[in-house]
């Protein structure tokens, strides 16, 4: 195996991580407001949407290195 | 196997008209690739499947949209109903995102046609038409190339839609706010000219300035990040679900990739959703003053405790 293979999967992998924790608290706070407030689900789902476009936008920098890397 | 390859030199010699499956020769290999497959050529001209779906997508808008556009009536009827009924949802959910009616319904036609044409481009490629395609041969012998790839999985269509978006939320700046405004959002020539009017008041802008300046230097780093984030989004979303329904086929098929198939439509529609609502944000941040609203914000106060007293 490539040592450059290795490269990408670790790039990916440990991008992924941080993105996946903040994308998980974004649901599980989203969850928890709705889970008090259900008339606000509609109010929520939007802003949440939003916020985990940003967090997952992270990950995509890690993507875009991990396709970059040769 | 000799008839079977005469067959398909046969299929080779007239591509363009020839359809075949992929099932039909063991030997015809396809992988999903990183980039378009090229179908024709005109000219120097290479026209990939990717952009073959996305002109297919238009031609889909296009008619869709003339179709309603004459029949349409005071009293809506039919199609018109549901149009409309999709029309005021999405508008109200613009509405919670600018917070303003008269930005809605100026960003609204943009954000949406960008919508609809990556909705359409993700669920066209979800399409059972796979069979449908071109044999050509490859470096690794024969290749099955199919005609209809979604052009958001292929990195040059979606980079285009996202320099389009954040080029355009710029110009929406310019025309709601002035250019003096948006200009100063990326080179604060305002901030450090206030160094030398508001000296006498505040002594600190001489520190607060050049720390202003820079951020606008930021601000232009975050545009070509907007790029970057919102192209390899849509790309990495729908071209890692292509992989991901091509290995399940290939493990067994039919039955497992039914599931993931339903996940496709839902991840096609969520991502079109997310590419349009974070255009319509980038819409309503290059429309929004900051000076004028803490001016606002200041004069409202004071009322308010004029109010009080």
């Amino acid at each position: 195996m490539e040592i450059s293979t290795l490269a990408k999967a670790i790039a990916i992998g440990l991008g992924a991580i941080g993105p996946a924790i903040g994308i998980g608290m974004i649901g599980a706070k989203a969850m928890e407001a709705i889970g008090r407030n259900p008339e606000a689900s509609g109010k929520v789902f939007v802003p949440m949407l939003i916020a985990s476009a940003f967090a997952e936008a992270i990950a995509i920098y890690a993507l875009v290195i991990a396709f970059s890397i040769k | 196997m000799e008839t079977e390859s005469q067959n398909s030199n046969q299929i080779l010699n007239n591509q363009s008209t020839e359809i075949s499956t992929s099932t039909e020769t063991e030997q015809i290999s396809h992988e999903s690739t990183l980039y378009a497959e090229p179908i024709a050529h005109i000219g120097n001209f290479t026209i990939t499947n990717a952009l073959f779906t996305s002109w297919i997508v238009v031609l889909t808008i296009i008619i869709i949209s003339i179709a309603i556009r004459i029949k349409i009536k005071k009293i809506p009827k039919g199609i018109q109903n549901l149009f409309e009924i999709i029309i005021e949802g999405a508008e109200s959910l613009c509405d919670q995102v600018t917070g303003n009616r008269k930005i809605t319904n100026k960003a609204f036609p943009i954000v949406f046609a960008i919508f609809l044409f990556v909705l359409i481009n993700n669920w066209i490629g979800l399409l059972p038409l796979g069979g449908l395609g071109l044999i050509e041969t490859g470096e690794h012998g024969k290749m099955f190339i199919p005609l209809l790839r979604s052009g958001t999985a292929d990195i040059n269509g979606t980079l285009p839609l996202a320099i389009f978006a954040v080029i355009a939320s710029n110009v929406f700046g310019i025309i709601t706010i002035g250019i003096w405004k948006t200009f100063n959002k990326y080179v604060n020539l305002k901030v450090l000219s206030e160094i030398f009017t508001k000296i006498k008041k505040d002594p600190m802008i001489v520190l607060t300035a050049p720390i202003m300046f820079a951020v606008g230097f930021l601000e232009l780093v975050s545009e070509v990040a907007k790029i970057a984030s919102l192209s390899f989004r849509l790309f990495g979303n729908v071209f890692a679900g292509e992989v991901l329904l091509a290995s399940m086929s290939a493990i067994l098929a039919y039955v497992l990739p039914t599931p993931f198939m339903l996940l496709e439509v839902f991840v096609g529609a969520i991502q079109a959703f997310i590419f349009a609502i974070l255009t319509l944000v980038y819409f309503t941040i290059a429309s929004q003053d900051h000076d004028e609203d803490h001016e606002n914000d200041h004069k409202e106060q004071v009322h308010e405790i004029v109010g009080a007293h």
